[in-house]
Protein backbone atom coordinates (compact mmCIF):
# COMPACT_ATOMS: atom_id res chain seq x y z
CA UNK A 1 0.00 0.00 0.00
CA UNK A 2 1.08 3.29 -0.95
CA UNK A 3 0.38 5.86 1.50
CA UNK A 4 1.97 8.81 -0.53
CA UNK A 5 -0.82 8.15 -3.41
CA UNK A 6 -3.50 8.42 -0.98
CA UNK A 7 -4.99 11.63 -2.28
CA UNK A 8 -4.11 10.76 -5.73
CA UNK A 9 -7.54 10.15 -7.20
CA UNK A 10 -8.38 8.53 -10.35
CA UNK A 11 -8.79 10.52 -13.24
CA UNK A 12 -11.89 8.44 -14.38
CA UNK A 13 -14.10 9.50 -11.33
CA UNK A 14 -13.92 13.00 -12.99
CA UNK A 15 -13.48 14.99 -9.23
CA UNK A 16 -11.14 16.32 -6.91
CA UNK A 17 -11.49 14.54 -3.38
CA UNK A 18 -12.88 17.71 -2.23
CA UNK A 19 -15.32 17.64 -4.93
CA UNK A 20 -16.26 13.97 -3.92
CA UNK A 21 -16.54 15.16 -0.78
CA UNK A 22 -19.03 17.64 -1.98
CA UNK A 23 -20.97 15.33 -3.91
CA UNK A 24 -21.22 12.83 -1.34
CA UNK A 25 -22.48 15.61 1.41
CA UNK A 26 -25.13 16.56 -1.48
CA UNK A 27 -25.70 12.96 -1.93
CA UNK A 28 -26.17 12.05 1.96
CA UNK A 29 -28.08 15.78 2.56
CA UNK A 30 -30.77 16.58 0.57
CA UNK A 31 -32.47 12.92 0.99
CA UNK A 32 -32.56 13.70 4.72
CA UNK A 33 -33.98 17.02 4.46
CA UNK A 34 -36.72 15.84 2.11
CA UNK A 35 -37.62 13.33 4.42
CA UNK A 36 -37.65 15.73 7.24
CA UNK A 37 -40.14 18.23 4.84
CA UNK A 38 -42.05 15.31 4.60
CA UNK A 39 -41.74 13.97 7.95
CA UNK A 40 -43.34 17.07 9.29
CA UNK A 41 -46.82 17.04 7.95
CA UNK A 42 -47.03 13.48 8.29
CA UNK A 43 -46.10 13.27 11.75
CA UNK A 44 -48.66 16.29 12.83
CA UNK A 45 -51.10 13.65 10.88
CA UNK A 46 -50.78 11.07 13.49
CA UNK A 47 -50.69 13.20 15.89
CA UNK A 48 -53.97 14.79 15.39
CA UNK A 49 -55.88 11.59 13.94
CA UNK A 50 -54.56 9.08 16.05
CA UNK A 51 -55.67 5.93 14.01
CA UNK A 52 -53.45 7.18 11.28
CA UNK A 53 -50.22 5.98 13.29
CA UNK A 54 -50.43 2.21 13.60
CA UNK A 55 -50.85 1.34 9.93
CA UNK A 56 -48.75 4.61 8.80
CA UNK A 57 -45.89 2.39 11.28
CA UNK A 58 -46.11 -0.71 9.83
CA UNK A 59 -45.84 0.17 6.53
CA UNK A 60 -42.78 2.18 7.15
CA UNK A 61 -41.37 -0.51 9.09
CA UNK A 62 -41.67 -3.01 5.98
CA UNK A 63 -40.19 -0.20 3.65
CA UNK A 64 -37.05 0.48 5.86
CA UNK A 65 -36.50 -3.40 5.53
CA UNK A 66 -36.17 -3.04 2.01
CA UNK A 67 -32.27 -3.47 1.37
CA UNK A 68 -31.08 -0.34 -0.53
CA UNK A 69 -29.13 -2.10 -3.50
CA UNK A 70 -32.83 -3.94 -4.04
CA UNK A 71 -34.39 -0.32 -3.81
CA UNK A 72 -31.83 1.35 -6.08
CA UNK A 73 -32.09 -1.28 -8.95
CA UNK A 74 -35.89 -1.52 -9.09
CA UNK A 75 -35.62 2.57 -9.10
CA UNK A 76 -32.95 2.34 -12.39
CA UNK A 77 -36.32 1.29 -14.71
CA UNK A 78 -37.41 4.85 -13.95
CA UNK A 79 -34.93 7.25 -13.01
CA UNK A 80 -32.10 5.41 -14.47
CA UNK A 81 -27.98 5.25 -13.38
CA UNK A 82 -28.78 8.24 -11.82
CA UNK A 83 -28.38 10.24 -8.25
CA UNK A 84 -31.86 10.58 -8.37
CA UNK A 85 -31.66 6.48 -8.51
CA UNK A 86 -29.45 6.78 -4.90
CA UNK A 87 -31.07 9.57 -3.52
CA UNK A 88 -34.94 7.95 -3.83
CA UNK A 89 -34.52 5.79 -1.32
CA UNK A 90 -32.17 7.59 1.39
CA UNK A 91 -35.32 10.01 1.52
CA UNK A 92 -37.59 7.13 2.49
CA UNK A 93 -35.34 5.25 5.11
CA UNK A 94 -35.20 9.09 6.53
CA UNK A 95 -38.80 9.35 5.88
CA UNK A 96 -39.04 6.25 8.13
CA UNK A 97 -36.55 7.09 11.13
CA UNK A 98 -38.13 10.29 11.17
CA UNK A 99 -41.59 10.30 11.86
CA UNK A 100 -41.68 7.84 15.07
CA UNK A 101 -39.05 10.10 16.11
CA UNK A 102 -41.24 13.75 15.67
CA UNK A 103 -44.42 11.64 16.96
CA UNK A 104 -42.93 11.22 19.87
CA UNK A 105 -41.20 14.30 20.37
CA UNK A 106 -44.65 15.99 19.94
CA UNK A 107 -46.50 13.34 21.84
CA UNK A 108 -44.21 13.94 24.46
CA UNK A 109 -45.13 17.93 25.42
CA UNK A 110 -47.08 17.82 28.42
CA UNK A 111 -50.86 18.45 28.62
CA UNK A 112 -50.76 21.44 30.95
CA UNK A 113 -48.16 23.08 28.63
CA UNK A 114 -50.44 23.11 25.46
CA UNK A 115 -53.36 24.09 28.37
CA UNK A 116 -51.17 27.02 29.12
CA UNK A 117 -50.45 27.85 25.74
CA UNK A 118 -54.33 27.80 24.72
CA UNK A 119 -55.31 29.89 27.95
CA UNK A 120 -52.43 32.93 26.61
CA UNK A 121 -54.13 32.80 23.90
CA UNK A 122 -51.98 30.97 21.16
CA UNK A 123 -54.07 29.38 18.03
CA UNK A 124 -53.42 25.79 17.26
CA UNK A 125 -50.64 26.76 14.00
CA UNK A 126 -48.64 29.48 16.67
CA UNK A 127 -49.30 26.75 19.89
CA UNK A 128 -47.60 24.06 17.01
CA UNK A 129 -44.78 26.38 16.48
CA UNK A 130 -43.74 27.94 19.43
CA UNK A 131 -44.58 25.63 21.82
CA UNK A 132 -44.64 21.64 20.61
CA UNK A 133 -41.91 21.47 17.96
CA UNK A 134 -38.91 23.40 20.00
CA UNK A 135 -40.03 20.91 23.12
CA UNK A 136 -40.06 18.26 20.26
CA UNK A 137 -36.19 19.40 19.21
CA UNK A 138 -34.35 16.95 20.83
CA UNK A 139 -36.53 14.12 19.71
CA UNK A 140 -35.99 15.06 16.63
CA UNK A 141 -32.77 15.88 16.63
CA UNK A 142 -32.09 12.00 17.26
CA UNK A 143 -34.06 10.86 15.34
CA UNK A 144 -31.95 13.18 12.37
CA UNK A 145 -28.62 11.90 13.83
CA UNK A 146 -30.14 8.49 12.91
CA UNK A 147 -30.49 9.36 9.71
CA UNK A 148 -28.13 11.57 8.46
CA UNK A 149 -25.54 8.99 9.30
CA UNK A 150 -26.96 6.27 7.86
CA UNK A 151 -27.50 8.21 4.95
CA UNK A 152 -23.98 9.13 4.86
CA UNK A 153 -22.66 5.64 5.02
CA UNK A 154 -25.40 4.10 2.49
CA UNK A 155 -24.35 6.88 -0.13
CA UNK A 156 -21.59 4.35 -1.27
CA UNK A 157 -23.88 1.44 -2.04
CA UNK A 158 -24.73 3.41 -5.15
CA UNK A 159 -21.00 2.97 -6.73
CA UNK A 160 -23.19 -0.76 -7.61
CA UNK A 161 -25.37 1.33 -9.59
CA UNK A 162 -23.36 3.02 -12.44
CA UNK A 163 -20.55 5.01 -10.74
CA UNK A 164 -23.15 6.92 -8.17
CA UNK A 165 -21.90 6.98 -4.72
CA UNK A 166 -19.74 9.57 -4.70
CA UNK A 167 -16.32 8.71 -2.05
CA UNK A 168 -17.74 4.96 -2.51
CA UNK A 169 -16.35 5.01 -6.11
CA UNK A 170 -13.20 5.24 -4.73
CA UNK A 171 -14.02 1.23 -3.30
CA UNK A 172 -14.36 0.62 -6.96
CA UNK A 173 -10.75 1.82 -8.18
CA UNK A 174 -9.10 0.29 -5.27
CA UNK A 175 -10.04 -3.38 -7.06
CA UNK A 176 -9.35 -2.00 -10.61
CA UNK A 177 -6.25 -0.22 -10.43
CA UNK A 178 -5.04 -2.19 -7.35
CA UNK A 179 -4.98 0.41 -4.88
CA UNK A 180 -5.89 -0.43 -1.43
CA UNK A 181 -5.00 2.89 0.04
CA UNK A 182 -8.07 4.60 -1.65
CA UNK A 183 -10.26 2.04 -0.37
CA UNK A 184 -9.21 2.92 2.87
CA UNK A 185 -9.61 6.53 1.94
CA UNK A 186 -12.71 5.93 1.50
CA UNK A 187 -14.08 4.12 4.38
CA UNK A 188 -12.33 6.93 6.36
CA UNK A 189 -12.95 9.89 4.84
CA UNK A 190 -16.76 8.58 4.88
CA UNK A 191 -17.01 7.68 8.38
CA UNK A 192 -14.93 11.01 9.50
CA UNK A 193 -18.10 13.06 7.60
CA UNK A 194 -20.66 10.78 9.61
CA UNK A 195 -18.87 12.15 13.04
CA UNK A 196 -18.75 15.71 11.64
CA UNK A 197 -21.90 15.98 10.71
CA UNK A 198 -23.31 13.95 14.36
CA UNK A 199 -21.56 16.35 16.33
CA UNK A 200 -22.26 19.34 13.94
CA UNK A 201 -26.73 17.96 14.82
CA UNK A 202 -25.43 17.46 18.66
CA UNK A 203 -24.48 21.08 18.44
CA UNK A 204 -27.58 22.21 16.55
CA UNK A 205 -29.63 20.43 19.52
CA UNK A 206 -27.49 22.38 22.05
CA UNK A 207 -28.14 26.00 20.57
CA UNK A 208 -32.26 25.03 20.34
CA UNK A 209 -32.71 24.19 23.77
CA UNK A 210 -30.58 26.20 26.25
CA UNK A 211 -33.41 25.20 28.45
CA UNK A 212 -31.81 21.75 28.85
CA UNK A 213 -29.93 20.36 31.54
CA UNK A 214 -26.27 19.96 30.25
CA UNK A 215 -25.46 15.93 30.86
CA UNK A 216 -23.73 13.53 28.83
CA UNK A 217 -24.93 14.18 25.23
CA UNK A 218 -23.54 11.30 23.89
CA UNK A 219 -26.20 8.60 22.59
CA UNK B 1 -41.73 -3.44 -20.08
CA UNK B 2 -42.48 -2.60 -16.78
CA UNK B 3 -40.95 -4.23 -13.52
CA UNK B 4 -43.51 -6.49 -13.37
CA UNK B 5 -42.81 -8.25 -16.32
CA UNK B 6 -39.63 -8.42 -15.52
CA UNK B 7 -40.12 -10.44 -12.30
CA UNK B 8 -42.80 -12.87 -14.11
CA UNK B 9 -40.07 -13.45 -16.13
CA UNK B 10 -37.30 -14.20 -13.93
CA UNK B 11 -39.29 -16.62 -11.70
CA UNK B 12 -41.05 -18.41 -14.96
CA UNK B 13 -37.43 -19.00 -16.06
CA UNK B 14 -37.40 -22.85 -14.97
CA UNK B 15 -33.51 -23.21 -15.24
CA UNK B 16 -33.05 -20.59 -11.71
CA UNK B 17 -35.28 -23.46 -10.21
CA UNK B 18 -32.07 -25.78 -9.66
CA UNK B 19 -28.21 -25.90 -9.97
CA UNK B 20 -25.32 -23.80 -7.96
CA UNK B 21 -26.91 -20.55 -9.81
CA UNK B 22 -30.47 -21.72 -8.77
CA UNK B 23 -33.12 -20.02 -6.22
CA UNK B 24 -32.89 -22.39 -3.53
CA UNK B 25 -29.09 -22.38 -3.30
CA UNK B 26 -28.38 -18.75 -3.56
CA UNK B 27 -31.40 -18.42 -0.77
CA UNK B 28 -29.57 -20.90 1.16
CA UNK B 29 -26.38 -19.46 1.21
CA UNK B 30 -27.85 -15.78 2.19
CA UNK B 31 -29.88 -17.66 5.00
CA UNK B 32 -26.35 -19.31 6.42
CA UNK B 33 -24.35 -16.51 6.22
CA UNK B 34 -27.12 -13.57 7.58
CA UNK B 35 -27.66 -16.63 10.27
CA UNK B 36 -23.80 -16.94 10.97
CA UNK B 37 -23.15 -13.26 11.45
CA UNK B 38 -26.23 -12.83 13.70
CA UNK B 39 -25.15 -15.39 15.90
CA UNK B 40 -21.87 -14.29 16.56
CA UNK B 41 -22.99 -10.73 16.94
CA UNK B 42 -24.92 -12.05 19.35
CA UNK B 43 -22.84 -13.62 21.26
CA UNK B 44 -20.77 -11.04 21.55
CA UNK B 45 -23.39 -8.32 21.80
CA UNK B 46 -25.96 -9.64 24.24
CA UNK B 47 -23.82 -11.01 27.40
CA UNK B 48 -21.79 -7.41 27.37
CA UNK B 49 -25.58 -5.58 27.17
CA UNK B 50 -27.05 -7.50 29.89
CA UNK B 51 -24.03 -6.85 32.19
CA UNK B 52 -23.69 -3.65 31.93
CA UNK B 53 -27.60 -2.67 31.44
CA UNK B 54 -27.78 -4.64 35.01
CA UNK B 55 -25.25 -2.77 36.28
CA UNK B 56 -26.30 0.32 35.09
CA UNK B 57 -22.83 1.55 34.36
CA UNK B 58 -20.60 1.95 31.02
CA UNK B 59 -23.16 3.59 29.42
CA UNK B 60 -21.31 6.78 27.66
CA UNK B 61 -18.41 3.71 26.67
CA UNK B 62 -21.44 1.92 24.97
CA UNK B 63 -23.06 5.15 22.86
CA UNK B 64 -19.90 5.91 21.82
CA UNK B 65 -19.04 2.60 20.37
CA UNK B 66 -23.01 2.84 19.12
CA UNK B 67 -21.85 6.35 16.94
CA UNK B 68 -18.52 4.90 15.78
CA UNK B 69 -20.53 1.08 14.70
CA UNK B 70 -22.91 3.59 12.71
CA UNK B 71 -20.72 5.85 11.15
CA UNK B 72 -18.28 3.78 9.65
CA UNK B 73 -19.51 2.53 6.00
CA UNK B 74 -20.82 -1.14 6.15
CA UNK B 75 -19.88 -1.27 1.82
CA UNK B 76 -16.53 0.64 2.14
CA UNK B 77 -15.48 -2.03 5.02
CA UNK B 78 -16.30 -5.04 3.26
CA UNK B 79 -14.18 -3.66 0.48
CA UNK B 80 -11.22 -2.86 2.57
CA UNK B 81 -11.83 -6.46 4.74
CA UNK B 82 -12.03 -8.22 1.22
CA UNK B 83 -8.75 -6.33 -0.33
CA UNK B 84 -6.73 -7.01 2.56
CA UNK B 85 -7.30 -10.71 3.39
CA UNK B 86 -8.79 -11.81 0.03
CA UNK B 87 -11.95 -13.21 -0.75
CA UNK B 88 -13.94 -15.60 1.22
CA UNK B 89 -17.15 -16.00 3.48
CA UNK B 90 -14.22 -15.17 6.39
CA UNK B 91 -13.69 -12.03 5.87
CA UNK B 92 -17.21 -10.78 4.53
CA UNK B 93 -18.23 -11.85 8.32
CA UNK B 94 -16.18 -8.97 9.62
CA UNK B 95 -18.14 -6.35 8.17
CA UNK B 96 -21.82 -8.11 8.88
CA UNK B 97 -20.47 -8.63 12.99
CA UNK B 98 -19.58 -4.66 12.61
CA UNK B 99 -22.90 -3.70 11.65
CA UNK B 100 -25.09 -6.11 13.90
CA UNK B 101 -23.14 -5.53 17.69
CA UNK B 102 -23.98 -2.20 18.21
CA UNK B 103 -28.00 -1.98 18.01
CA UNK B 104 -28.23 -5.25 19.81
CA UNK B 105 -25.23 -3.95 22.54
CA UNK B 106 -27.04 -0.59 23.01
CA UNK B 107 -30.92 -1.78 22.66
CA UNK B 108 -30.36 -4.47 25.02
CA UNK B 109 -28.41 -2.50 27.39
CA UNK B 110 -31.15 0.33 27.20
CA UNK B 111 -33.69 -2.66 28.01
CA UNK B 112 -32.22 -4.03 31.07
CA UNK B 113 -30.92 -0.57 32.67
CA UNK B 114 -34.59 1.14 31.80
CA UNK B 115 -36.51 -2.08 33.67
CA UNK B 116 -38.94 -0.74 36.19
CA UNK B 117 -36.92 -1.03 39.61
CA UNK B 118 -39.29 -1.79 42.27
CA UNK B 119 -39.62 -5.34 41.16
CA UNK B 120 -36.04 -5.57 41.02
CA UNK B 121 -35.61 -4.33 44.27
CA UNK B 122 -38.42 -6.37 46.00
CA UNK B 123 -36.16 -9.96 44.59
CA UNK B 124 -33.29 -8.03 45.74
CA UNK B 125 -35.22 -7.64 49.38
CA UNK B 126 -36.33 -11.49 49.50
CA UNK B 127 -32.37 -12.45 49.24
CA UNK B 128 -32.76 -14.00 44.88
CA UNK B 129 -29.14 -14.37 43.76
CA UNK B 130 -27.94 -11.38 41.47
CA UNK B 131 -27.98 -13.64 38.22
CA UNK B 132 -31.33 -15.09 39.17
CA UNK B 133 -32.44 -11.06 39.20
CA UNK B 134 -30.98 -10.37 36.07
CA UNK B 135 -32.58 -13.89 34.07
CA UNK B 136 -35.45 -14.44 36.00
CA UNK B 137 -36.93 -10.61 36.77
CA UNK B 138 -35.08 -8.39 34.04
CA UNK B 139 -34.94 -10.46 31.00
CA UNK B 140 -38.57 -11.13 30.91
CA UNK B 141 -39.58 -7.54 31.15
CA UNK B 142 -36.75 -6.45 28.80
CA UNK B 143 -37.38 -8.99 25.91
CA UNK B 144 -39.34 -6.97 24.15
CA UNK B 145 -36.65 -4.20 23.71
CA UNK B 146 -33.98 -7.08 23.30
CA UNK B 147 -35.67 -8.69 20.43
CA UNK B 148 -36.32 -5.25 18.53
CA UNK B 149 -32.74 -4.34 18.70
CA UNK B 150 -31.88 -8.23 17.31
CA UNK B 151 -34.32 -7.35 14.83
CA UNK B 152 -33.25 -4.45 13.17
CA UNK B 153 -29.52 -6.30 13.66
CA UNK B 154 -30.86 -8.67 11.46
CA UNK B 155 -32.63 -6.77 8.95
CA UNK B 156 -29.20 -4.85 8.12
CA UNK B 157 -27.36 -8.27 7.93
CA UNK B 158 -29.72 -9.09 5.46
CA UNK B 159 -29.29 -6.29 3.62
CA UNK B 160 -25.65 -6.07 3.46
CA UNK B 161 -24.98 -9.75 2.97
CA UNK B 162 -27.30 -8.69 -0.50
CA UNK B 163 -24.04 -6.21 -1.13
CA UNK B 164 -21.44 -8.81 -0.06
CA UNK B 165 -21.93 -10.46 -3.78
CA UNK B 166 -19.86 -7.52 -5.20
CA UNK B 167 -16.52 -9.02 -3.46
CA UNK B 168 -17.51 -12.71 -4.57
CA UNK B 169 -19.34 -13.84 -2.09
CA UNK B 170 -22.58 -15.91 -2.62
CA UNK B 171 -26.43 -15.51 -1.77
CA UNK B 172 -28.68 -13.49 -3.33
CA UNK B 173 -27.22 -10.68 -3.79
CA UNK B 174 -25.07 -12.64 -6.75
CA UNK B 175 -28.12 -12.12 -8.94
CA UNK B 176 -27.97 -8.58 -8.50
CA UNK B 177 -24.22 -7.77 -9.10
CA UNK B 178 -24.04 -10.18 -12.14
CA UNK B 179 -27.58 -9.25 -13.62
CA UNK B 180 -26.06 -5.15 -13.54
CA UNK B 181 -22.66 -6.50 -15.18
CA UNK B 182 -24.63 -8.64 -18.12
CA UNK B 183 -26.98 -6.11 -18.07
CA UNK B 184 -30.18 -8.35 -17.75
CA UNK B 185 -32.23 -6.60 -15.90
CA UNK B 186 -34.66 -9.60 -15.87
CA UNK B 187 -32.28 -11.03 -13.11
CA UNK B 188 -31.72 -7.90 -10.99
CA UNK B 189 -35.18 -7.39 -10.59
CA UNK B 190 -35.59 -10.65 -9.89
CA UNK B 191 -32.84 -10.75 -7.18
CA UNK B 192 -34.00 -7.48 -6.06
CA UNK B 193 -37.90 -9.03 -5.34
CA UNK B 194 -36.07 -12.37 -3.41
CA UNK B 195 -33.86 -9.72 -1.42
CA UNK B 196 -36.95 -7.92 -0.44
CA UNK B 197 -38.66 -10.83 0.19
CA UNK B 198 -36.26 -12.02 2.67
CA UNK B 199 -36.16 -8.91 4.64
CA UNK B 200 -40.05 -9.01 5.11
CA UNK B 201 -39.63 -13.49 6.08
CA UNK B 202 -37.32 -11.97 9.06
CA UNK B 203 -39.73 -9.17 10.19
CA UNK B 204 -42.30 -12.08 10.48
CA UNK B 205 -40.24 -14.19 11.98
CA UNK B 206 -39.34 -11.18 14.58
CA UNK B 207 -42.36 -10.71 15.12
CA UNK B 208 -43.52 -14.82 15.49
CA UNK B 209 -40.75 -15.09 18.01
CA UNK B 210 -42.05 -11.84 20.12
CA UNK B 211 -45.35 -13.51 20.11
CA UNK B 212 -44.32 -16.74 21.57
CA UNK B 213 -41.23 -15.19 24.03
CA UNK B 214 -42.70 -12.79 25.51
CA UNK B 215 -44.85 -13.27 28.84
CA UNK B 216 -48.19 -11.77 28.06
CA UNK B 217 -48.09 -9.82 31.04
CA UNK B 218 -45.42 -7.61 29.19
CA UNK B 219 -47.04 -8.17 26.20
CA UNK B 220 -50.44 -6.54 27.80
CA UNK B 221 -48.52 -3.75 29.32
CA UNK B 222 -46.81 -2.58 26.45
Amino acid sequence: MNLSRFFDIPSDLQHSYAGLIGLHLREALIPVLAGLLLALPLAQLCVRFKWVYPPLFGITTVLYAIPSLAFFVVLIDYTGLSETTVMIPLAVYSLVVLVPAIVDGVRSVPQETLAAATALGLGPVRRYLQVQLPIAVPAIIAGLRVATVSSVSLVSVGMLIGNQGALGNLLNDAQIYHRPELAVNSVVTTALLAVVLDAVLVGVRMLLTPWMPKESTAR
Amino acid sequence: MNVLDYISHFFGDGALWHGYDGIPTRLGEHVVYSLEALVLAAVIGLPVGLVTGHFGRGGNTLALIATGGRALPTFGLLVLVVTWFGFGTGPAMVPLVVLAVPPILVTTYEAVRSVDPSPVDAARGMGIHESRILFRVELPVALPLILSGLRSAAIQIVSTATIAAYTGLGGLGRYIIDGLSQKNYEKVVGGATLVAGMALVTLLFFWAVSRFTVSPGVRRSE
